[in-house]
């Protein structure tokens, strides 16, 4: 390709606090609309903002966890503008002293390790939002629902590092993983806990000098995000060699289309009118308190792949199965705790336990990592068969029961006792001479008809590893 | 004396003594609304029957023997700047003429906390945007001294209903003499506290950075028991101070011996009226009389200060003012076609003339390549202003100045000449600049009979320094004369 496509990414995060960012409202959501309001997040006359000291919290976690400078003074200020759903007619953002700056992250690109630089972190109040009556167009009237006005934001505005969708996306991923694993934030990009706006240009191959970029909104899923970055790196390219000139503009996507278009331009662009909040005082910071949160912060993702590798011996697609949700990979790390071997225990989370946890959900799990742990050294131990721990599993997982009960409730306890089994088989080979006789002939295949066989005959609890060792054995007479 | 002429302590007094009862004082505030507001049009919404209540449930504590504080049982005027739930209010302004509040600020609050009894809520300039209450929405006030006189502005309803006795005390705010050249303008004490010095919660925003509460009072003593009452941190103003409350009234002594007063040459050129500097340097050497020292300072950016405010003031306004946009509460134009059409509509109509004139002027000041111009260069001239204050005070305690450079214009004077009615402002903006403290105390009387204030200003959070030397002027000045209404 003769052009580099050149991408930065305005990734805003919803924090997981319980209140909002400047005043004491729940931010708990699917609420009917404007129960969780008072007159500070309904923008009364008279009203003043105080900071959710969690906020600042969260967003010094997500700094250090990306290698930010962490400013000792920061401020806030005023974005204005006029919408319905901003009840102050300004958010209350950050403008030019943010909390967190000069950081990066790296990334996985073309097989090698990527560093992406983050610019900065800063902390912003969510507006509400609007609901029309009857379609968009034609709509007779539109509401405007507060709940979610000032709930707690954070921008986190990347260098223009990226040079792929791929890369994009990828970089997209590691930051949801960090704010999963710092959980500070659900990581929802379909339900808008996490939404991206993409800076891109495309400039000729080994050029220093940056195109003019298009800002496209409206991604929210990670494969919306790829397709629409694609679609903008194209658009650009066409028009690039067709003799013309991009336009620095607003663009949506559309998901359905799978296309930008054109929202408005660099003159229609909002004049903000950014000046520093006057209700607030400017943030310090306590240096103690960052050293604290450091040393509280949780392992990412990246040193989980790493350890479970190295420490534990498991593949690479094991270790990234395993900690591509942070529940998932704390459960799996209980049960291997419990004793189990990592690879017994990743085997068993990484299927039965996620593919329930699909179906169902991580709150639905009743089971225990101690139960898991049970579950698994019962195959182990040849109490029961795999297929019978298979619904153990699914019953415990359900219930919570203990599993030695369900075993014994349900009675999968596997046969092993040897005499017991030989008379089982003893009477299938009598009743099946022409098999015997082909299998003595060279067709070995018919073993498997016969340990078939015995473990109808008992129910398939008899332990086919004894089943086998028995019917080799008499077969060989 | 009528009732409705006393002050907040000497009806204290009364009322613990059993001599008199709350619902009198405030039966006798009511009557004098009635004889005199036709003329003064101080209030915009009158709550008799919630006075009347307030005062009765006074009585009954009184009667066991319970006091909430200095101000149980009295009855005082709001500016209808403060949010009181359940009682409309305008902030002077057809844009909220249907506003009912739906809770209390916090200042409000503490005096709900005291007792105070709740007269009415009073008439000033649009947004606290004026100098002379005559960008009311609804109706100018008159001086109680000279009808046909404005009464200063913005808490120029506060001040006249105080002249006038249509209430024992006040509240105001000041954002750049919003209290102090109307006290000064009606013969009555007007505080501008340090700014953080009181909650700012409930109080409908101005300028943030500028705007600040304080009292109207019939003398020094009245404004420490007030400012007393108001004063203190609260967890829901983020610049309110975590600084202690000093006792105020039990501060007054009067005791300046020893003290420096000085006097910045840059208050008292031209365009100061002769006989508001008459009267001034005489209240400077009664003060001198009491054994303070009066040095000179120097204050060289004053001439600049109006100018900053201009800028910063309406800066922070037009974001201020941005919620009134006929979304959620006020007043909506109804027959718009669409959204802009609405927000257009909504604020040309609902906003006065010099409400507009300030939320352009700050629009401008913040657009993309004029911040720097603007906005940014009236901070670095704030910081140099505060700079020049905190130098002074190196030299002084307190600095005297006159609090406006002439006695209440008449009504329609200036109304058509927005910088001549900034410049009414010159002596009490820097103040608010620099977020100290200042007082204005009635110092005398023109020869036409309009009071003329001085005006002290102090360190921030030094009230207590600042009531005093007024305090001490007050006991050499003797009483100041009722005003002939």
């Amino acid at each position: 390709m003769k052009y580099e496509p050149v991408i930065g990414l305005e990734v805003h995060a919803q924090l997981k606090t319980n209140s909002k960012i400047f005043c004491g409202c729940s931010t708990e959501f699917g609420k009917d609309p404007n129960v969780n309001t008072c007159p500070v997040c309904l923008g009364l006359p008279g009203v003043l903002p105080v900071l959710n000291r969690k906020v600042v919290e969260y967003t010094i976690m997500m700094g250090l966890a990306t290698h930010c400078r962490i400013a000792q003074e920061s401020i806030f200020a005023r974005k204005n503008y006029f919408y319905p759903d901003l009840p102050k007619g300004y958010q209350i953002s950050q403008y030019e002293e943010p909390l967190c700056a000069d950081g990066w992250v790296e990334i996985r690109s073309n097989g090698s390790s990527k560093r992406i630089g983050i610019t900065r972190i800063h902390m912003e109040e969510d507006a509400g939002k609007l609901v029309h009556e009857g379609a968009f167009d034609a709509s007779k009237a539109s509401f405007v629902d507060l709940n979610r006005a000032c709930v707690p934001l954070i921008e986190i505005v990347s260098e223009p590092d990226l040079r792929s969708a791929k890369d994009a996306s990828e970089y997209m991923q590691t930051l949801r993983d960090i704010l999963v694993y710092l959980d500070i934030c659900d990581g929802n990009m379909e339900e808008g806990s996490l939404r991206c706006d993409a800076n891109v240009s495309v400039m000729p191959r080994g050029s220093d000098t940056f195109g003019t970029r298009a800002e496209i909104k409206n991604m929210n899923s990670f494969r919306f995000l790829q397709q629409a970055i694609e679609y903008e790196i194209d658009r650009q390219i066409d028009i690039l060699e067709s003799g013309g000139e991009v336009v620095q503009e607003t663009r949506l996507f559309d998901s359905d289309k799978g296309v930008t278009s054109s929202m408005r331009g660099k003159e229609e662009a909002h004049d903000y009118r950014y000046f520093p909040e006057p209700d607030l005082v400017p943030l310090r910071i306590d240096q103690e308190w960052v050293e604290e949160l450091s040393v509280k912060l949780p392992e990412l993702r990246d040193a989980r792949i790493d350890r479970y590798v190295t420490d534990m011996g498991l593949p690479e697609y094991d270790a990234e199965v395993l900690t591509s949700d942070r529940p998932v990979a704390d459960f799996f790390e209980a049960v291997v705790n419990k004793g189990t071997k990592p690879k017994s225990a990743s085997n068993w989370v990484m299927g039965e336990f996620i593919r329930i946890v699909k179906e169902k959900g991580m709150d639905s799990a009743r089971i225990t990592p101690e139960q898991l742990a049970r579950i698994i050294s019962l195959v182990e131990e040849a109490t029961i068969s795999g297929s019978a721990a298979k619904k153990v599993f699914e019953d415990v997982f359900a219930t919570g029961k203990d599993p030695d009960g369900v075993v014994k409730e349900k009675g999968l306890a596997q046969v092993s006792d040897e005499d017991a089994i030989r008379a089982e088989v003893k009477k299938i080979l009598k009743n099946h001479p022409d098999e015997v006789a082909q299998f003595r002939g060279g067709r070995e295949k018919v073993l498997g008809f016969f340990v078939g066989q015995v473990m109808k005959a008992t129910k398939g609890k008899a332990n086919p590893k004894v089943v086998n060792k028995i019917l080799r054995e008499l077969l060989a007479e | 004396m009528k009732l409705y002429q006393e002050t907040i302590y000497s009806l204290h007094d009364k009322l613990k003594a059993g001599e008199i009862t709350s619902r009198q004082i405030t039966e006798s505030v009511l009557e004098r609304i009635d004889a005199v507001d036709e003329k003064v049009r101080a209030f915009i919404t009158r709550m008799d029957e919630l006075a009347l209540q307030m005062a009765d449930d006074a009585d009954k504590r009184f009667r066991k023997g319970e006091f909430l504080g200095f101000l149980d049982g009295i009855p005082v005027a709001l500016k209808d700047i403060f949010l009181t739930e359940g009682i409309p209010t305008t902030c002077g302004s057809r844009i909220l003429e249907n506003f009912v509040a739906p809770y209390d600020g916090t200042a409000v609050s503490q005096l709900k906390n005291e007792g105070a009894v709740f007269i009415h809520k009073v008439n000033m300039d649009e947004f606290a945007m004026g100098s002379s209450a005559e960008n009311s929405g609804f109706f100018p006030t008159h001086n109680p001294w000279d009808l046909d006189r404005v009464p200063g502005g913005s808490s120029g309803g506060s001040a006249a209903a105080v002249a006038a006795g249509e209430a024992i005390f006040a509240l105001g705010t000041d954002t750049g003499g919003s209290i102090r050249q109307p006290a000064s303008h009606c013969g009555v004490v007007g505080i501008k506290p340090t700014y953080g010095r009181v909650s700012r919660y409930g109080v409908i925003a101005f300028a943030s950075s500028l705007d600040q509460v304080g009292p109207i009072t019939k003398d020094v003593m009245d404004g420490a028991i007030l400012l007393k009452a108001i004063s203190g941190r609260d967890p829901a103003d983020s610049t309110s101070a975590d600084i202690p409350v000093p006792d105020y009234p039990s501060l007054l002594t009067g005791d300046v011996k020893g003290m420096k007063a000085g006097l910045p040459a840059e208050y008292f050129e031209e365009g100061l009226d002769p006989e508001v500097e008459e009267i001034v340097r005489k209240a400077v050497s009664d003060l001198e009389k009491r054994g303070m020292e009066i040095v000179p300072v120097s204050l060289p950016s004053t001439k600049y200060a109006v100018a900053t405010y201009y800028i910063i003031a309406p800066a922070e306004a037009s974001s201020n003012l941005a919620r009134y946009d006929g979304v959620r509460f006020g007043v909506r134009y109804p027959d718009a076609k669409g959204l802009t059409e609405m927000y257009m509509k909504t604020r040309s109509q609902g906003f006065g003339p010099e409400v507009q004139r300030r939320i352009m002027l700050g629009t401008f000041a913040l657009s993309a390549g004029y911040y720097d111009a603007y906005y940014g260069k009236a901070q670095r001239v704030r910081t140099i202003i505060r700079r020049e204050f905190d130098e002074a005070f190196t030299k002084a305690d307190v600095i005297l100045s006159p609090t406006a450079p002439t006695p209440a214009f008449p009504i329609g004077e200036k109304v058509d000449d927005p910088l001549q009615m900034y410049l009414t402002d010159i002596c009490t903006i820097p103040v608010n600049i620099a977020g100290v403290a200042a007082i204005s105390v009635p110092s005398g009387l023109t020869n036409s009979g309009l009071p003329v204030g001085l005006h002290v200003i102090s360190p921030p959070f030094t009230e207590d320094l600042l009531l005093n030397v007024a305090y001490a002027y007050e006991q050499e000045r003797g009483v100041f004369p009722q005003c002939p209404l």
